[in-house]
């Protein structure tokens, strides 16, 4: 039955993970590269060993990973939710309660090994907590009671001082380090410099493979959540909820577990967010990080595991490259010579009286600074994304695939 | 301070008596809700979009009414002899207008395309547009508040017990107004297209009714609405620095007014506003205790808006959800 590759006489063959050779080759080649990356000895990319690129690098995990919880719920339960900024901000103060050194803020000084589970589990708990009143209301009414959390919370973050250091401060979160127990020294240090197994790497380098594997770990995890009982009981409810119910589906239980779930996603990205970047305001668990969440998933494709990595590498990776193009572009209209230079400058404004869209210099400039081009850029992307390709980069991927698949037929 | 003599600090300020000024103060907070939600819900009625926009494009009108009225200073470099309330109304009118035309194009270029789609996909829409006025919009305010140039400035007059500010009339007898002329309007002859259309889609095409016409005028409806909205918000006795880069929050609050009233009930928006404005001041006036901290009464109406969705998942007056299945 060899290269015949839609075809399956086995159940097992037709649910497993990796259905064909060419993806298992992939997959091992993929992961070799995540390997190689902060060594540097990749040619064509081996900018990326630079520690910058490696805490860009880390930051896609991150959100990564709080964008498959919210794949979960959204891609394959089906339900809106604007709140899941909420739910990262309670995994990260729940890390930062049991994580922290005892010091002006709550902080019990636990490892690792306790807080992220319970960052998670805090997280999930909450979640279900919220549910009932989640699973009453559906579709657009959904929406508004998670957008009403996401405002209720940040309230709740600013004023709860002891535990998140108050408005405009923010506290310091536990760093990403491995005890056993409460010693002095940690027995993995993931951030400062130094050996392991005999390779010099940077504290950058070593909180990206962390990073890397917990990426790993809850992209296997949902993908095998998606052909389980419940991962196939929340397609049924996303597709048809009514149907679903007739078919024996407790809707409210399994809206209630997909909340759980995403949560737990969450509660976990959102811990290792505060913990990665080291000192966060309350405002920060905003609408705006829900949207980019959102982004995330749309712009990779609802539903689908792949999508989600793919779109995170993408709005993670964005903002840098258009950073990089946009000072690049206004260096060469500065200089001012060539076609180029008068197409950039149409765009972006570089003193105090050019027009443009984008400048490099905030506040003196007209035009939007970087982060708010960025931001547009998202909303247009999104807008974009939905009215022209609803399945995402995934399904980019897809047209692609099925063309060369035919080659050199089109059909 | 002595506790006693805060509280008698409170009372000058508030002009005496405590509990009218909160039922002012929470009535014309209520209307400016009430406006926000009205636009919001017709919008959805006829359109079937949750226009998460509506804050941005709230803050687009208020900014566009407060060059119109200061910096750009039209109509009013055109007439040097008008007092400043005709040049000012002037200024309205044109923002207005700029901004019913705003509002169709918008509809047209990113919410025409979506026609058909989940209802989900197309609120992401308008939350990525939100995103997308929002920054551009903040960038033109820039880092401090445009004034609105009004005329009334802060005046104030006393009807009994209680201080009412000029603006806080004119509020009020505008949003009767308002009320008043989108009942006129569901009696003409394109409103009935309208309530056709939003009763269903298909049937008023089958009977000659041009529902992209419905659809650009129901936007044009709202983004005006909103505009109005706007340019209370940044007056007197809200925001009297005027429009900032805040303005598009504040109406995120309607959101609330909207849910409880429920989604496709222009009663229900109305009610939902004043609900929402009259406890969101009450909670102000006698919620201000320390353990709560800072911003609670902004977060009021969210809090009541689970509370009533805890009860009646479809808010007060909105229709239930008829599932097929």
């Amino acid at each position: 039955m060899r290269g015949r590759p839609m075809l399956y006489t086995r159940y097992e063959t037709d649910q497993a993970l990796m259905n064909t050779g060419t993806k298992k080759l992939m997959l091992a080649l993929f992961l070799v590269f995540l390997i190689l990356v902060p060594l540097g000895v990749i040619p064509g990319v081996d900018f990326l060993a630079q520690d910058e690129w490696l805490r860009l690098l880390s930051e896609v995990s991150i959100y990564g990973i709080a964008a498959l919880g919210l794949n979960v719920l959204t891609g394959l339960a089906g339900q809106v939710s604007l709140g899941h900024a909420f739910f990262m901000g309670v995994g990260a103060y729940t890390a930062a309660w049991l994580g922290a050194a005892p010091g002006p803020f709550n902080g019990l000084g636990l490892p690792i090994w306790i807080w992220l589970p319970a960052a998670g589990i805090v997280a999930a708990v909450i979640g279900v907590a919220v549910g009932p009143t989640a699973v009453r209301v559906r579709g657009l009414y959904l929406a508004f009671v998670t957008l009403g959390l996401v405002f209720v919370g940040e309230y709740v973050f600013r004023n709860w001082t002891s535990l998140t250091g108050g408005a405009q401060t923010g506290r310091t979160f536990p760093p990403l380090e491995f005890r056993l127990w409460k010693e002095e020294t940690p027995l993995i240090d993931f951030v400062s410099d130094g050996p392991w197994f005999g390779i010099e790497l940077s504290g950058e380098a070593k909180t990206y493979y962390l990073l890397a594997v917990f990426a790993i770990v809850f992209v296997v995890l949902s993908k095998n959540l998606q052909r389980t009982r419940v991962g196939r009981a929340f397609q049924s409810i996303r597709d048809r909820d009514v149907a679903a119910e007739i078919m024996g589906v407790n809707e409210a239980k399994y809206k209630l577990i997909a909340f759980g779930i995403s949560s737990f996603y969450a509660g976990i990205g959102g811990a290792l967010l505060a913990s990665f970047v080291g000192r966060m305001i309350p405002e920060q668990w905003n609408l705006f990080l829900s949207v980019e969440i959102i982004a995330i998933v749309l712009i990779g494709g609802a539903g689908v595991v792949t999508g989600t990595i793919l779109g995170s590498v993408f709005v993670i990776l964005l903002p840098r490259i258009v950073e990089d193009v946009t000072h690049g572009l206004a260096a060469i209209v500065v200089e001012g010579s060539g076609p180029i230079a008068w197409i950039g400058d149409l765009f972006i404004s570089t003193g105090l009286d050019d027009f443009g869209f984008v400048n490099t210099q905030a506040g003196v400039a007209p035009g939007l600074s970087i982060p708010q081009f960025n931001q547009v850029l998202y909303g247009l992307l999104i807008i974009l994304f939905l009215i022209f390709e609803p399945l995402g980069l995934y399904g980019i991927w897809l047209r692609i695939r099925n063309y060369w698949k035919g080659w050199p037929f089109t059909y | 301070m002595t506790p006693a003599a805060v509280v008698l600090a409170q009372e000058v300020t508030l002009g005496g008596n405590e509990f009218t000024e909160m039922l002012v103060e929470g009535l014309s907070l209520g209307t400016i809700y009430a406006l926000l939600a009205v636009g919001f819900v017709i919008i959805f009625k006829a359109t079937q979009v949750i226009n998460f926009a509506h804050g941005a494009i709230a803050a687009m009108g208020g900014f566009l009414v407060a060059s119109m009225a200061t910096i750009l200073d039209i109509p009013g470099r055109w007439l040097p002899d008008a007092p400043a309330w005709v040049s000012w109304v002037g200024s309205v009118v044109i923002a207005l207008v700029a901004m019913a035309l705003i509002g169709m194009m918008l509809e047209r270029v990113f919410l025409r395309p979506m026609v058909g789609e989940e209802l989900f996909a197309i609120a992401i829409v308008t939350l990525g547009l939100d995103i997308v006025i929002r920054n551009v919009v903040n960038d033109f305010i820039g880092q401090f508040p445009r004034p609105m140039g009004d005329p009334f400035a802060l005046a104030i007059f006393d009807l009994g017990w209680v201080r009412i500010a000029h603006t806080e009339a004119l509020q009020i007898a505008v949003a009767l107004a308002t009320v008043g002329a989108i009942a006129l309007f569901f009696r003409s002859r394109m409103g009935i297209a309208m309530r056709a259309t939003a009763f269903d889609q298909e049937a008023a095409r089958a009977q000659g009714i041009s529902v992209g016409k419905v659809f650009s005028i129901s936007w044009a409806i709202g983004a005006v609405l909103a505009t109005v909205a706007a340019i209370f918000i940044s007056m007197f006795p809200r925001r009297p620095a005027g429009v900032d880069q805040q303005t598009a929050f504040f109406a995120f609050k309607a959101f609330p007014a909207i849910i409880i009233g429920g989604l496709d009930s222009i009663i229900g928006g109305i009610v939902g506003g004043l609900i929402v404005g009259l406890a969101e001041s009450a909670a102000s006036t006698y919620l201000a205790f320390e353990f709560l901290g800072t911003g609670f009464a902004g977060i009021v109406p969210y809090l009541l808006m689970l509370l009533v969705l805890l009860v009646r998942p479809y808010g007060l007056f909105g229709t239930e959800e008829i599932r097929r299945v």
